[in-house]
């Protein structure tokens, strides 16, 4: 194997033809490198998305409600309606597979000018009611103080939760947040804590430059009575959100005496089949890489075989003459092959170390760009050391796959025809 | 040595089947030095083939010293060629990016002996054949004469009972090619077989014994005695 020979015949035979050998060579490296990268960036891809959703609670469920799109029971379509307080009780009581039920209300907009007081300074931001339920299904980390508690519900209590971007704006970097007052449309509220999102999904707007009241404090406080905007919904483990999603649709709408076959007046999105979808969009992804990376491998290894045949044919004679001097049929296979192996692997080997190294390339300079609000969906490309170890694995069958062809060729030849000149 | 009888060969391409030895019988024994003649057609370079393990014979017996060749696989029949016969051709046949001494030593390479071994041993025999300046030169950097005692070194390096040459001098002129002759009788001075394979009557004229093939056939065997008369009568012609 590692006779110096040996491997000097192999320098020769490859280094007598360079262009041709580079070319081919060139073939089995691009391969590789495609694979690579496009490996790497599905994952990059993967990872961004991955990072901005991992933590948010994917056996969930969020309905609203809309006109309705059906008559029923004396009603006209089109009807104007809202879910109620009661109806969180009446799921909580009679839908067992229900693990949170937390209600979200809505008030003023931060597009809708200025609504935040704070001394001189003065801000536009989305102003939410929240249950304590909700960062148990989009979980935020605390920063300072703390979340709305159930007593904040019971009491209705004027406090607030502010977003990170909130306190930025609102307060200089050093105050203390904590036991301030802050105006929101016109009512004074005391801060009582914080946050700032673990995830990328928003729900109107983004949670950063969001203001949470208690739940029953916003209903009270802006006059919206026991209406209910906006549901979020989680599955006990083992229940499909699905059937979750089902059995409180038809409750409210029951309730709310909404045709059973109305599928207007009570939207929901239901995350664990996003997420499937999701995780079949990367799956089908990963796959295209797979296939159109050992295809263009494929296609590189042939090259290979092409070559090492060509070689084997340029070389009928020298091969003759070694076998007429006593090589026995295997040392000319192994030749052969080693010649192949050779080619393909350090071919492969630089598309490797090329493609792994435009990766980290890539991740350093995503990684040195200051975090900012905008997160990008791309987030560390790699490549798993399986990936790469499977590649190399492939590149050495590869070889001898293309080498084996020519060296059947090779076993061919009788010597005899080294001979005679003719 | 070689003993050889009844010997038939054909070549069979598509339909179309040429039969070059018809029985051909003959008997060389060691420390000969023959000369195989014959008209192109005649069935020389079969026969030499054969001789060499090369190829293999339809019917008939070939004892190689003692042993009969008959069905070798090709790794049987590179042991045979490597440790019995050594070979000399034409077109000299060296390896182009192998230097004189790397090429001597090929055959002890397939030998599996080591590198500085073979080596060692090659450098012996280069200086034997008066080439030690050139052992690190590459063949297109040396003299035709020069390639074939390379090649001569290259076919006694592994001790071979027989050294087959085909055409050792057709592309020599003809000073050199006495010179190459005067190797090989020495070669044969030390009693190994020599059987060459020419068209040139008086390089044939300098071995011991000549062979005429004719048809697939021995024409006509003439011995050491006999050459005097084969020479003149070739004067004649």
């Amino acid at each position: 194997m590692f006779d110096l020979d040996r491997w000097n015949e192999i320098w020769h035979a490859l280094a007598k033809n360079k262009v041709r050998s580079l070319l081919t060579a060139f073939g089995v490296f691009w391969g590789i490198f495609m694979l690579i990268v496009m490996a790497g960036a599905s994952n990059g891809l993967k990872n961004g998305i991955v990072e901005g959703v991992a933590k948010f609670a994917t056996n969930s469920c969020f309905m609203w409600s809309q006109q309705t799109g059906e008559p029923y029971k004396g009603f006209k379509r089109g009807r104007q309606w809202n879910m109620e307080s009661d109806d969180i009780t009446y799921i909580l009581n009679n839908v067992p597979e229900v693990e949170y039920i937390s209600p979200k209300n809505f008030g003023s907009r931060m597009n809708g000018g200025p609504n935040t007081i704070h001394g001189l300074k003065s801000g536009a931001y989305n102003v939410k009611g929240d249950y304590p339920e909700y960062i148990k299904i989009d979980p935020y980390t605390i920063l300072q103080g703390r979340w709305i508690n159930d007593m904040d519900i019971r009491d209705k209590r004027k406090v607030c939760v502010i977003g990170e971007k909130v306190f930025e704006q609102m307060f200089d970097a050093k105050e203390n947040p904590l036991g301030d007052y802050l105006k929101i449309s016109g009512v004074y509220y005391q801060v009582i804590g914080v946050i700032r999102p673990e995830t990328n999904i928003n729900i109107n707007g983004r949670a950063e430059e969001s203001i949470f009241l208690p739940f029953t404090t916003m209903q009270q406080t802006y006059n919206m009575g026991n209406m209910v905007h906006f549901l979020a919904v989680t599955a006990k483990k083992g229940t499909p959100v699905s059937v979750v999603e089902e059995k409180v649709k038809s409750i409210i709408k029951l309730r709310h005496s909404i045709a059973p076959t109305d599928v207007q007046a009570l939207m929901s999105i239901n995350i664990e089949e996003q997420f499937k979808q999701i995780s079949g969009l990367f799956i089908a992804i990963g796959l295209l890489t797979w296939i159109v990376g050992i295809g263009t491998l494929m296609a590189g290894v042939i090259g290979v075989s092409n070559i090492m045949l060509v070689i084997v044919k340029e070389r009928t004679k020298e091969i003759g003459v070694q076998r007429a001097l006593g090589a026995s049929p295997r040392t000319i296979i192994t030749q052969i092959m080693l010649e192949s192996v050779a080619l393909t692997t350090i071919a492969g080997y630089t598309g490797l170390s090329m493609g792994v190294g435009l990766l980290e390339l890539v991740s350093k300079i995503i990684d040195s760009q200051p975090k900012t609000g905008n997160e990008v969906f791309f987030r560390n490309p790699e490549v798993s050391i399986t990936v790469a170890v499977a590649a190399l694995i492939i590149l050495v069958l590869a070889g001898l796959f293309a080498g084996s062809i020519p060296a059947k060729r090779a076993l061919m030849i009788k010597p005899i025809e080294a001979l005679r000149e003719e | 040595m070689i003993s050889i009888q009844d010997l038939h060969k054909s070549y069979v391409t598509g339909n179309n089947s040429l039969h070059v030895l018809k029985g051909l019988n003959l008997e060389i024994k060691e420390g000969e030095f023959v000369s195989i003649m014959g008209s192109s057609g005649s069935g020389k370079s079969t026969l030499l083939n054969i001789l060499g393990v090369l190829d293999d014979y339809d019917k008939g017996n070939y004892y190689l010293s003692g042993k009969r060749i008959w069905g070798l696989n090709e790794t049987q029949a590179a042991i045979t060629r490597n440790a019995m016969i050594g070979f000399i051709f034409q077109s000299f046949n060296l390896i182009s990016f192998k230097n004189a001494m790397e090429n001597v030593a090929l055959p002890l390479y397939y030998q599996k002996v080591s590198r500085k071994k073979r080596n060692l041993i090659a450098m012996e025999y280069l200086d034997r054949l008066g080439l030690k300046d050139w052992a690190h030169h590459l063949p297109s950097e040396l003299s035709g004469g020069q390639k074939q005692r390379v090649a001569i070194a290259r076919a006694l390096i592994s001790n071979p009972k027989i050294i087959l040459a085909d055409e050792p001098t057709g592309a020599l002129d003809s000073q050199t090619s006495l010179e190459v002759m005067d190797i090989l009788k020495e070669v044969n001075d030390q009693g190994i077989t020599v059987i060459i394979v020419t068209h040139e009557h008086d390089i044939a004229a300098l071995t011991k014994k000549i062979i005429r093939l004719k048809d697939g056939v021995i024409g006509e065997i003439i011995t050491n005695g006999d050459l005097q008369n084969y020479r003149n009568r070739l004067t004649q012609e």
